[in-house]
């Protein structure tokens, strides 16, 4: 399960060390944004040696390399992709060639490590005004391409607006990457909310995305994990009704009834499918379910 | 499965230049390589007593795989684990010695 | 006649202090403290030799104590703490007599029941009158509780308060009588109030100490503990502080009221009482300015003495009825023995201060510390020094996991149920090795610096010279 995704800076020993504890559901060791351009080489073999060695085991890792108008993506690859993270995190993507521009070279790299093509997951970050426009050809471009994230600072920089907390600004973005991703069948991942001390501003914000259809949520602070996971979480009320839609669907199928209702409104297949996502959910938390 | 590989091809090293890597942050080492005519291994560590000739075997073992022969090498260690320690070697090695990481 | 001198040499005179006596000092000046250096310098000019000092903490403000050791003035030493620069003196050997080590609470009982006996105990007071009657609450120097210093005001041959806030009028309510007390005297200052108390304590922003904390509070959530009438301990660490605001969190969600916090007061725990998560506070030592104005003004908030604190001999003392402690380790092994007297090269930088006397007291004691410290693993096959026995010892947070001791079975169970990450402590040790390689021994001396000794009076280690 994927609700938080937490940003860490691809030079740092000590928070590359400690990446795993921090309760995110996947780490995303960066080689791009948190990095100078002085110390690209450096953090590139720190975090491959970090992931060879330190076993990550808590939180799924995912690797940002570096962008296709950068001379460090091809080194990017070539190092980290032995290493077998479980996606890498692609920025920049404005299309679906930007996506097949990085798989060619990953195939190749996975062939010469003698992985098995496909081992190494895309999540492309959108974040130019041509990548929200191209959100589904995107998320539909490569079997590899699991999930996207909206990148709403780069983003609202294309766009020539100011990010704001309310993030009106970006309302279009996020509906339309929700959509492309939804029917691309692939998760979604919204933005970071920026303000590490505004813990009040990042529930409201998280809880809008997931409001939008949001998988989950990425951060760039460590302190906002554990808001994120819980907004991301079904909560028990979800469950019990959740675990009592299918009790009542099972009752009536074996009663033989085919219009089925719990406290007066009709289940039909929608609150189905909901309610066993939902069960699903809280089944990969570990909560005992009454089913 | 593929180790991530060190060297480029298993070409020489050879130190072209002074070098720095790594930060002086706990839990990072700095390292500095100069070139010189044999081989010179300096180390600073806040937990010498507890680790001292294991670093030390490290950078031996670093400098073995990446064929530097001749090189004046330098750590001032904050309690950086072995594969933090390996990282900042190779990184320094590879900007003395001009190779493109 | 008064009891007011015009200098402590007037005093040292007076009270004919002289070669092997007992000098007695209390810690409320923390690293503030003039006084100490003060007073000895009195007594190495005035040629007297062989002086032991019973000091409730040393810190490193006091380091002109290593000439007065090394020229013979002082040559033995009696302390519940020591700070890093004044321990690697201690432990490169300058003092022929190993140094005797207790708790906060059996430094006070000892003193009490003369089998530690003081012969002159030099109160540094943040505010007295003529009399001696004598507080912390109030001065420039205002340091809050005067707690240590009760049991020294109370067995000491001859008592000297030390102050440099002399008030006319009698004080009202004074920590310390002034029947107890032979001598006043007036100083321009006795402490840097800087060093006394911090402004604020704060909360850590490492993600590390939030994460245990984190964990430290669901462990007592799920601990059967938490409930009405619950009490509390915590250090003024950062991991500790933050638990202290998660439990916080649970507390009000749960609508729970405790019935006391205990030990050093922080803000924080002021906060905690006044928002309702406590009816009191007992405090025997202030950390920061808001616990000071607290204690001052807020009647839900009691100093009490190191004997009602902590004293093995006190069968009411406030620890055996405590439920949950939160503790800070150097070190801890495989049976649960901590270490907080030495850093792991096996040099002094610290002592039990409350450690081992509120791990015996409390029902569930808590050590919260990260796995590794710069490569070093907190988590080994034995302690460097066993500062607190592991049968007192329930429960260990890590953020590599919670390790619990096999002698709490029930508790184990309680918070697997509550799906805290629990591990064997050998696999933290084991994971520690993995990540950081196996540190080499270090090499120590044949000559004893220190004798630890707990509760009982038993010495339960000893600390040899580096």
């Amino acid at each position: 399960m994927r609700r938080s995704m937490l940003f860490m800076p691809g030079n740092n020993a000590g928070m590359l060390l400690n990446a795993d504890f921090l309760g995110a559901d996947s780490i995303i060791l960066d080689l791009e944004d948190a990095v100078s351009t002085a110390e690209k080489d450096a953090a590139r073999i720190l975090v491959r040696n970090a992931i060879s060695t330190l076993e990550y085991t808590k939180s799924e890792v995912i690797v940002r390399i570096n962008p296709l108008d950068s001379p460090f993506y091809t080194s990017d690859i070539n190092e980290i992709v032995p290493t077998k993270p479980s996606m890498l995190m692609l920025p920049k993507v404005s299309s679906r060639e930007d996506v097949l521009a990085y798989d060619e070279l990953v195939t190749k790299r996975e062939k010469e490590c003698g992985m098995e093509e496909g081992t190494i997951k895309f999540i492309p970050l959108i974040e130019t005004a041509l990548g929200i426009e191209n959100a589904y050809a995107i998320a539909s471009s490569h079997s590899r391409v699991v999930a996207v994230l909206l990148g709403a600072e780069d983003l609202s920089a294309d766009l020539g607006c100011k990010r704001t907390k309310e993030g009106n600004e970006i309302a279009y973005s996020r509906g339309r990457i929700v959509c492309a991703a939804k029917a691309a069948k692939i998760a979604c991942y919204d933005t970071p909310f920026t303000d590490v001390n505004d813990d009040e501003g990042l529930k409201k914000d998280a809880a809008l995305a997931k409001s939008l259809g949001f998988t989950g949520k990425a951060s760039i602070s460590p302190r906002h994990v554990n808001a994120i996971n819980t907004v991301f979480s079904p909560t028990m009320a979800e469950i019990e009704y959740a675990s009592e839609v299918l009790r009542t669907i099972k009752k009536a199928k074996a009663e033989g009834l085919g219009v089925v209702s719990l406290k007066g409104k009709m289940i039909d297949a929608p609150i189905v499918a909901r309610a066993e996502q939902v069960l699903q959910a809280a089944r990969e938390l570990g909560v005992d379910i009454d089913e | 499965m593929c180790d991530a590989k060190i060297c480029t091809d298993g070409e020489k090293m050879d130190i072209k230049k002074s070098a720095v890597a790594g930060t002086l942050e706990s839990n990072d080492v700095f390292v500095e390589i100069e070139e010189s005519d044999t081989l010179k291994i300096e180390i600073e560590s806040i937990v010498y007593a507890q680790f001292g000739e294991d670093i030390k075997n490290t950078v031996k073992d670093m400098l073995d795989k990446m064929d530097v022969k001749a090189a004046k090498v330098s750590l001032n260690d904050h309690g950086a684990l072995d594969c933090v320690i390996r990282a900042r070697l190779e990184t320094a090695i590879k900007r003395a010695s001009e190779v493109e990481a | 006649m008064s009891k007011v001198l015009r200098s402590i040499e007037e005093a040292v005179k007076l009270i004919g202090v002289k070669s092997g006596m007992t000098l007695s000092f209390h810690h409320h000046l923390r690293n503030g403290d003039y006084v100490l250096n003060a007073v000895m310098a009195e007594v190495a000019k005035a040629g007297i030799r062989d002086i032991k000092i019973n000091a409730s903490s040393l810190f490193d403000v006091h380091e002109p104590l290593l000439d007065h050791i090394r020229n013979g003035v002082v040559t033995e030493l009696e302390t519940a703490y020591m700070g890093a620069k004044i321990g690697a003196a201690i432990s490169s050997g300058i003092l022929a007599k190993p140094v005797t080590f207790r708790t906060h609470g059996s430094r006070g009982s000892t003193i009490a029941d003369g089998s530690s006996p003081v012969d002159v105990a030099f109160i540094a007071a943040p505010t007295s009158d003529k009399f001696g009657n004598c507080t912390g609450k109030i001065g420039k120097s205002a340091c809050g509780s005067l707690g240590y210093a009760f049991s020294d005001a109370q067995y000491a041959k001859r008592v000297v308060v030390i102050t440099d806030n002399l008030v006319e009028t009698e004080l009202e309510n004074p920590s310390i009588k002034g029947d107890r007390v032979d001598y006043v005297v007036e100083l321009e200052s006795i402490g840097n109030v800087a060093g006394i108390v911090s402004g604020t304590t704060r909360i850590t922003r490492d993600p590390v100490g939030l994460v245990m904390a984190s964990y430290a509070a669901r462990i007592i959530e799920a601990s059967s503990l938490l409930k009405d009438g619950m009490s509390f301990q915590t250090g003024a660490g950062g991991a500790s502080l933050a638990a202290a605001k998660y439990l916080k969190d649970i507390m009000l969600e749960k609508k729970i009221r405790g019935s006391f916090a205990l030990g050093g007061i922080t803000g924080y725990l002021v906060d905690m009482q006044k928002e309702g998560c406590f009816d009191k506070l007992y405090d025997v030592q202030c950390f920061d300015l808001d616990a000071v104005e607290s204690i001052r003004t807020n009647p839900c908030h009691e100093e009490i003495s190191a004997i009602q604190y902590a004293s093995p001999d006190n069968i009411d003392a406030k620890v055996n009825k405590l439920d949950v402690v939160i503790l800070g380790a150097t070190e801890v092994d495989t049976d649960f023995n901590v270490n907080v007297h030495t850093d792991s090269n096996g040099k002094i930088m610290g002592g039990s201060g409350g450690h081992s006397d509120t791990a015996q007291g409390a029902k569930l004691s808590m050590i919260v510390a990260p796995l590794l410290r710069s490569r070093l693993s907190i988590v080994s096959d034995r302690v460097t020094c066993i500062s607190t026995p592991g049968d007192t010892v329930d429960v260990l947070v890590t953020q590599h996991g919670i390790a619990v001791n096999p002698k709490r079975a029930e508790l184990k169970q309680r918070l697997i149920d509550a799906r805290l990450p629990i591990v064997d402590i050998h696999e933290l040790k084991d994971k520690a090795q993995k990540l950081a390689g196996i540190p080499a021994p270090i090499p120590v001396g044949d000559k004893v610096v220190a004798n630890v000794v707990y509760r009982d009076g038993r010495i339960i280690d000893t600390i040899k010279n580096i």
